[in-house]
C-alpha cells in the first residue's frame, strides 16, 4: 500500500530545537485518525470489479489502487461510508467496529 | 491534447492526507482531487477556515506539497505573491493554487481575489462552497442560500433562516473578464477534475467554484455527500458552467429538474421550511435558469 | 554620486540598490513618491523587479508574505491608516520569520484626519514582532534600506524589518544624498539566502501552521529570543556598513555629547537634528547636556540605554505619540529599562509634534530648561505637552 505513513517524531527538547518560524515539514503525520470510526468499510474482493469509484470519492483518500486489489488504509479511514454508498455493485459493507 | 481525468487516469499518490476534517467532508474531497490534478509541484495557499484548521496542526501536516495558511482575507494576495516570487526566482513548471471557502471567497476574501484577477496573476483559485462559515460553527456567509438555518440565521416564528439568496460569485468573477472560470460540484467529479486541468493550463487567473456538502453544517448523513452534491445540480439549485473567451457556457442543461423537496428534506438545515418557502426557492431557481438558458450557450 | 533628493526618493534609491524580487505596494500619502519612483525604475529597467499593483495595504503585506514564503526578496511601503490596515499581516509575517523589509512613512492617525508626521502609527505595532528602526535624515533612510535587508536575512535573525521615517519632515524634504555604487552594495548585501522556514521543491514545507496550547508558547519564546539577540547582528551590520561606505550610525542608538551629561534628551527620528543643534548651543553656554537618539525601538536596547543614562540627573523623553489614558510610549519603554538601575535618574515626558506640528529649537530649548530645573531638584510636571496653542 502506498499511503503516507506515521513518522517517528521527537518533540523538541529545547526552545532552540523548535522550528524557525511557524513552519513544519510537509508530509508529516505523527498520529492516526482511526479512533474516529464507528463503522468500518470492508471490501468484498470477489465482487469488486476494480471500477475505482470508491478510490475516487473517498474524502480521505484511504483507498489504495496500486495493488492487484483495492486496499483500505484503516489508520486514516474515518468510516464516513461514502465508499459503500457510492459502490454500484454494493461490494463494500460498513461493519461495526469492535472496541 | 488535454489530459482527461477519471479514477483510472488519476494518480494513486495522495498529496493531501491524514487531515482532521469531519467524516464525509465534501470540501476535503475537492482539495484532495484538485491536488492530484495539479501535481506535486503545486504550491497551495489556504486561508483560515476548515481546510487549514484540519491540515496544519503541529506536528501533523496533511499536505505533502508546499502549502501555507494565509490571513483570512488574503488567499488571492498570498497566492499572487507566491506566483510572483516563484517567477522571479526562475522556478518554473509550478502551479500556485488557492483554496478558500465560501466566506473566505465571497465575503472577506473578495477584494484580494478581485485584485489578483485584475492583475491576471498566474494562479488557480478554487472556492470550496459549503454555504456557511463551518469552521467557526455554521454561521451565515454571502453564499448561504435562502431558507438555510445557520447559527446566525436561526429559523423561528419570524424568520425562515437565511433570507438572502446566494451571492453570484461565478458571474462576479466572470465580470472581471477572467481568463477562465467554472462552476463544479463534488457530485460530478470528472467534470470538476477536468475543469481543474483546464485551470492548470490557463495562463493567467482561473477560478473554480465547487459545490461541496458539509455533513456537520448541513445536517445530513455522512455517506450521502456525493449524492447530495449531484442532486443539487440535478434539481437546478446549482449548475455546471464555464466562462471562457468572454462567453458563458452551460455544461449541463437538464430537460427536467429532479425534485427540490427531495434535496432539501434530507438536510436538517432546511427541515423547518414551509411549502411557501420551497415555492419561493423553486421560483428563484426558475428565474435563474431562464436567464442562463437565454443568454448562455450549451 | 551625490543627488539632491527627498527622503522618499532616497528610500527608492536604497530599494533599487537592494534589488528586491517583488515590490507590492498601495499608495498612501506621504509614502507615494517612493512607490512612484520604484514603478519608474521598474519601467525603465534600472530595477529588475516585479511591481505588483495590489488593491489594498492588507494585500500589499499578504503579497509580500507570499513572495517571501517561496524564498524571494520582498519590499513594500506604507504609512498611517495603511499600516494599521495591513497590521493583521504583520505578526503573521514575523511569526513565520519572513525577512520582508517595509518602509513606513510615519504619519498621524485619524481622527481627526491628518496626513502629516507623528509616530502614532508605528507605535501601535511595537508588539508586531517586526524590528523597528527610525531614521534621522534622507541619507540614513537610503542606507537603512540596504542594512535592513542584511539584518532581516541574517541567518540568526530572519525577522522582518520596518524602516520608519517621519512623514513630510523626512519624506518630502530635499537633501544632498550620497548614492552608493551598485557593486559596493552587491558586495555588502549578498543575494537572499533563507533557511528552512520557507518553501522548497526539494523539501516541501507547511508554513504559517497552527500550534495549539500544547506548543504555541515555545514557538513564541523562540521568536522573542531571536529578536532579543538580533541586537548583536544589528551592531555588526552597522559597523560593516561603516567600513564599506564610511557612514556608521552607532548601531542601536547614537549618544551625542552624553559622556559627562547631567541632562539627556531621548529622541527618535527627525527631531534628533533639532535636538543636537540646541544641545550644541547649550554646551557653548557651559550646560552639561546631551542627546540620545534611539535608532531601534524593537528590539529595545535596554542595557545600552542604561549604560548611557545611568549617571544622568534628569532625562527627558520626546514622544510624537500618546498612549491615551497613560503617557508617551517611548517614555514607558525608557522608564521600564531604567527600572533595572539601582539609582534611577528623574524622567520627564514631553509629548508633541502631533499631526505634524513643528518641534522648534525654542521648544527643545524649553525642554532642556525644564530638565535642568528638574536636575537641580525643582518640581516639574512628569508629563508635559510641547507647544500647546491654548490654555491647558
Amino acid at each position: 500500500m502506498d499511503r503516507p505513513k506515521v513518522k517517528k517524531w521527537q518533540e523538541p527538547a529545547s526552545i532552540d530545537a523548535y522550528p524557525l518560524g511557524a513552519t513544519c515539514d510537509s508530509d508529516h503525520l505523527v498520529s492516526i485518525n482511526a479512533g474516529w470510526r464507528t463503522f468500518k468499510p470492508v471490501i468484498d474482493h470477489d465482487k469488486c470489479v476494480m471500477c475505482l469509484r470508491c478510490f475516487l470519492v473517498c474524502p480521505d483518500g484511504v483507498i489504495d489502487k496500486s495493488g492487484p486489489q483495492l486496499e483500505i488504509d484503516y489508520d486514516y479511514c474515518k468510516g464516513c461510508g461514502v465508499c459503500a454508498h457510492e459502490c454500484k455493485l454494493k461490494c463494500i459493507t460498513m461493519v461495526k467496529e469492535e472496541k | 491534447m488535454t489530459q482527461k481525468w477519471n479514477a483510472k487516469t488519476l494518480t494513486n499518490k495522495e498529496l493531501f492526507y491524514g487531515h482532521k476534517a469531519c467524516g464525509g467532508c465534501g470540501e476535503s474531497l475537492a482539495v484532495r482531487l484538485a491536488m492530484k490534478v495539479l501535481g506535486e509541484k503545486a504550491f497551495a495557499a489556504l486561508p483560515a477556515g476548515c481546510m487549514s484548521a484540519v491540515s496544519f496542526i503541529y506536528p501533523n501536516m496533511a499536505f505533502t506539497t508546499n502549502a501555507i495558511i494565509t490571513p483570512f482575507a488574503s488567499t488571492g494576495a498570498v497566492a499572487s505573491g507566491m506566483a510572483a516570487g516563484l517567477k522571479a526566482l526562475g522556478i518554473e513548471d509550478t502551479y500556485v493554487v488557492g483554496f478558500a471557502g465560501d466566506g473566505g471567497t465571497a465575503d472577506i476574501g473578495i477584494q484580494a481575489l478581485s485584485g489578483a484577477i485584475d492583475r491576471n496573476d498566474n494562479i488557480v483559485y478554487i472556492c470550496n462552497d459549503n454555504e456557511a462559515y463551518m469552521n467557526t460553527g455554521i454561521q451565515k456567509s454571502g453564499l448561504t442560500p435562502y431558507g438555510s438555518k445557520t447559527t446566525t440565521t436561526p429559523a423561528g416564528q419570524n424568520l425562515p433562516g437565511s433570507i438572502t439568496m446566494k451571492k453570484n460569485m461565478f458571474e462576479i468573477v466572470a465580470a472581471h473578464d477572467i481568463a477562465y472560470a467554472a462552476t463544479a460540484s463534488v457530485g460530478y467529479l470528472e467534470d470538476f477534475m477536468n475543469k481543474v486541468q483546464k485551470a492548470k493550463e490557463t495562463k493567467g487567473t482561473s477560478y473554480i467554484h465547487v459545490f461541496a456538502p458539509c455533513p456537520t453544517g448541513w445536517g445530513h448523513e455522512t455517506h450521502i455527500t456525493i449524492d447530495l452534491a449531484k442532486q443539487a445540480v440535478d434539481c437546478g439549485l446549482w449548475y455546471l458552467a464555464e466562462y471562457e473567451n468572454g462567453a458563458f457556457k452551460l455544461n449541463r442543461n437538464p430537460k427536467e429538474f429532479a425534485s427540490v423537496e427531495d434535496y432539501l428534506k434530507v438536510q436538517s438545515r432546511f427541515k423547518h421550511l414551509t411549502s411557501q418557502d420551497v415555492a419561493l426557492i423553486i421560483d428563484e431557481r426558475d428565474k435563474k435558469w431562464a436567464k442562463m438558458r437565454r443568454d448562455w450557450t450549451e | 554620486m551625490k543627488k539632491f533628493i527627498s527622503g522618499d526618493d532616497a528610500v527608492a534609491e536604497g530599494v533599487r540598490l537592494a534589488k528586491p524580487h517583488v515590490i507590492s505596494a498601495y499608495p498612501i500619502t506621504p509614502q507615494t513618491i517612493t512607490v512612484e519612483r520604484l514603478s519608474e525604475m521598474v519601467e525603465d529597467g534600472s530595477l529588475v523587479s516585479e511591481y505588483m499593483h495590489v488593491e489594498s495595504e492588507h494585500s500589499a503585506m499578504a503579497c509580500a508574505i507570499g513572495v517571501s514564503s517561496v524564498g524571494a526578496r520582498a519590499f513594500t511601503a506604507t504609512s498611517s491608516q495603511g499600516l494599521l490596515y495591513m497590521s493583521e499581516c504583520l505578526p503573521y509575517a514575523s511569526g513565520a520569520r519572513l525577512p520582508i523589509v517595509m518602509m513606513n512613512a510615519n504619519r498621524a492617525l485619524a481622527t481627526p484626519w491628518n496626513i502629516y508626521g507623528d509616530q502614532m502609527d508605528s507605535m501601535f505595532l511595537l508588539n508586531s514582532g517586526w524590528i523597528q528602526v527610525y531614521v534621522e535624515d534622507a541619507q540614513e533612510a537610503l542606507d537603512m534600506m540596504i542594512q535592513a535587508y542584511r539584518i532581516a536575512e541574517d541567518e540568526a535573525v530572519m525577522t522582518p524589518v520596518m524602516v520608519n521615517l517621519d512623514g513630510f519632515v523626512l519624506t518630502h524634504t530635499y537633501e544632498l544624498v550620497d548614492i552608493p555604487l551598485q557593486e559596493k552594495v552587491d558586495a555588502f548585501l549578498p543575494p537572499i539566502a533563507t533557511r528552512d522556514q520557507v518553501m522548497s521543491l526539494d523539501a516541501p514545507k507547511s508554513l504559517c501552521i497552527t500550534a495549539g496550547n500544547d506548543f504555541n508558547q515555545e514557538f513564541k519564546m523562540k521568536q522573542d529570543r531571536d529578536m532579543q539577540s538580533s541586537t548583536a547582528v544589528i551592531e555588526a551590520v552597522d559597523k560593516a556598513f561603516g567600513d564599506a561606505f564610511g557612514r556608521y550610525y552607532k548601531g542601536m542608538m547614537d549618544a551625542y555629547r552624553c559622556e559627562d551629561a547631567e541632562v539627556i534628551l531621548v529622541t527618535v527620528g527627525s527631531v534628533t537634528g533639532t535636538a543636537k543643534t540646541v544641545c550644541n548651543q547649550l554646551r557653548d553656554e557651559g550646560k552639561k547636556v546631551g542627546v540620545l537618539k534611539l535608532r531601534y525601538l524593537r528590539p529595545f536596547p535596554t542595557q545600552g540605554l542604561c549604560d548611557v543614562l545611568k549617571s544622568t540627573k534628569a532625562i527627558g523623553v520626546i514622544d510624537k505619540n500618546i498612549s491615551f489614558g497613560y503617557e508617551g510610549t517611548i517614555f514607558t519603554n525608557v522608564n521600564s529599562a531604567l527600572v533595572t538601575l539601582k539609582e534611577r535618574p528623574e524622567t520627564l515626558n514631553f509629548i508633541g509634534g502631533l499631526g505634524g506640528r513643528d518641534i522648534t529649537k525654542q521648544d527643545i530649548r524649553g525642554v532642556f530648561d525644564t530638565l535642568i530645573s528638574k536636575a537641580a531638584g525643582n518640581a516639574e510636571e512628569r508629563i508635559q505637552y510641547m507647544n500647546v496653542r491654548c490654555a491647558e
